[in-house]
């Protein structure tokens, strides 16, 4: 469904990706985890046209989107939810779902706004109160209840759990395991690399703007370099690898 | 009498309603101040007034203004802002350049005029006067506060309630978000542009109407009170704009009536040091945010 072909990407000097290559496969999961500043964030955005590869290729269903501009890759259907919730924040809960289904641009509709209530029942308890009033695992879950309006086809997450306390991670994880049982087709980045691995069926570790490991999500949990890096200290293990771009 | 002036300044309040509130919207969506507003809004009361000098009816005349301002302002977005905005220096870039567009427009206009002040023919709006309570209410001033009460519902619905609205309330508080939804910021850029001009030229043509002098330079003072309404409503903000609006118009009608016409000539100094005092008190305004960059997000 979705194919990047040796993707790379700079900005002003600085080489955030080096030649990534990766698929996703309709109905999958797929992890990509790895360090602050690896480029996991700067992989979504050139997926989703906010910034420009300066080599590489991007395909969605087959078309090339490399070049398409933010709007239009997001009306086809490849919605990205992104870093740091960036609710509308002077706007209602219930605006903020409506904005999210202007990338419908008339295809049917995948999730109405009942599903997304029945999954996030405290948006719509909130429904008439502004965005930025709300806690941040509130506003995480509307920001994943808005992207998931314009019925996407794959919908990419950019650490979903950043910041959140452990209930409220586990509360996203699991409407993501809730989505994933509807078939829906997911990238997520994370560096919450336990609950992300647990969360997925395949996964790619991204270093300094490489992938160093891929594979089953269960074959990396069991990877000894994985472990070492990533799983060691629980959940924080990512930390250790701080600075790392 | 003082019934009688507040009626007025409630008239002329609605005209600076209009005005602003196309100034506001442009200032709230982009950042950034569009000092050819001034211009467009006089390029409305010339469309009308050359509409209705080549026999034209006046309706037709402002349907034209309209839309022709909203064009030109159009045209404004395009030529001064938009590659700005892609290279990212619309901020101070953005003032210089539509300084810019602003010129190029009124020397137009001083062209066409020859530098005369216009009038509209006697009657173009037909001369009725009601009294009514000791009031008097001309049909002028009647359809004057008529349109702009309109108008700013119209404005109203659109933001508040359509899904248009959403789009640009979305783009205003972050760009890079209302992408990621599909929203096209370019797009909503050229159609917000579109009603701030059309909105002004709707003032222009009012304007027009009831003081019966058009000339190429008109917008300037416009300008002026647009600064002072939206920094006393607060930056951004549609409601702040509308109260500070009706508070100005007021507030002038008052002063050019009850002031000594000795001193006359210090009106807007006294308007001035009202608003220095006020944002002592209230640095945001009447009804601005405290930050109001905050308003459009991270990029
Ligand atoms: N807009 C930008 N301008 C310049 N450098 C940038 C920009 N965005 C990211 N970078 C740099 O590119 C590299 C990759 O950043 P990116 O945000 O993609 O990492 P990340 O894996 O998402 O990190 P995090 O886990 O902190 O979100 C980093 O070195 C970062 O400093
Ligand atoms: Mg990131």
């Amino acid at each position: 469904m979705l194919a990047v072909e040796a993707l790379a990407l700079r900005y002003a000097g600085i080489r955030a990706l080096r030649g990534v290559s990766l698929s996703v496969a309709e109905g999958e999961t797929v992890a990509l985890i790895g360090p602050n500043g690896a480029g996991k964030s700067s992989l979504l955005n050139a997926i989703s046209g906010i910034v420009r590869p300066a080599a590489g290729r991007i395909r969605f269903d087959g078309r090339d989107i490399t070049a398409l501009p933010p709007w239009e890759i997001a009306r086809m259907g490849l919605i990205q939810v992104p870093e740091g919730r960036q609710v509308f924040a002077e706007m209602t809960v219930l605006e903020n779902l409506l904005t999210g289904r202007t990338a419908l641009a008339g295809r049917a509709e995948i999730f109405s706004l009942d599903d997304v209530f029945a999954m996030f029942p405290i948006l719509r308890e909130r429904a008439g109160q502004l965005a930025g009033s709300l806690s941040g695992g509130q506003q995480q879950m509307l920001a994943i209840a808005r992207g998931l309006m314009g019925a996407p086809r794959l919908l990419l997450l950019d650490e979903p759990s950043l910041g959140l306390a452990p209930l409220i991670v586990a509360q996203v994880f699991r409407a993501l395991a809730g989505l994933k049982a509807r078939g829906l087709t997911i990238l997520l980045v994370e560096q919450n690399a336990r609950q992300a691995l647990a969360a997925s069926d395949r996964a790619l570790v991204l270093e300094q703007g490489r992938i160093v490991h891929h594979g089953p999500s269960a074959e990396l949990a069991r990877d000894p370099d994985v472990i070492a890096h990533y799983l060691g200290q629980g959940d924080t293990g990512a930390m250790t690898q701080q600075g790392g771009g | 009498m003082l019934a009688q002036q507040l009626l007025n300044g409630f008239v002329v309040g609605g005209v600076y309603a209009l005005f602003a509130l196309g100034f506001t919207l442009v200032f709230g969506i982009q950042r950034v101040l569009n000092l050819a507003h001034g211009a467009i809004f006089m390029s409305g009361a010339f469309i009308a007034y050359y509409t209705v000098a080549a026999g034209g009816p006046l309706w037709l005349g402002l349907a034209l203004a309209v839309i022709g301002s909203g064009l030109i302002s159009v045209l404004v977005e395009i030529v001064c802002f938009r590659r700005l905005r892609r290279s990212g220096d619309e901020e101070f870039g953005g003032i210089i350049s539509s300084i810019g567009a602003s010129l190029v427009i009124m020397t137009i206009a001083q062209r066409i005029s020859d530098t005369q002040v216009l009038r509209f023919p006697f009657e173009t709006f037909p001369v009725i006067i009601w009294r009514f309570w000791g009031l008097r209410v001309s049909a002028l001033q009647l359809f004057m506060l008529a349109l702009a009460l309109a108008l700013v519902v119209v404005l109203g619905w659109f933001i508040y309630r359509t899904a248009f609205g959403r789009q640009v309330r979305a783009v205003t508080q972050n760009e890079r978000a209302a992408m990621l939804m599909g929203i096209n910021p370019v797009r909503i850029h050229m159609q917000t542009f579109f009603l701030s001009g059309a909105l002004a030229g709707a003032a222009g043509v009012l304007v027009g109407l009831a003081f019966s002098s058009i000339r190429y330079t008109m917008g300037e003072p416009f300008l002026m009170y647009g600064f002072v309404i939206i920094i006393l409503g607060g930056l951004g903000s549609i409601p702040g704009a509308l109260l500070a609006s009706f508070l100005f118009g007021m507030g002038q009608t008052m002063l050019t009536a009850y002031m000594p016409s000795a001193i006359s000539g210090l009106n807007e100094a006294f308007i001035f040091a009202a608003l220095f005092l006020l944002l002592l008190f209230r640095p945001h305004g009447l009804m601005g945010r405290e930050a109001a960059g905050a308003l459009r997000g991270r990029r």
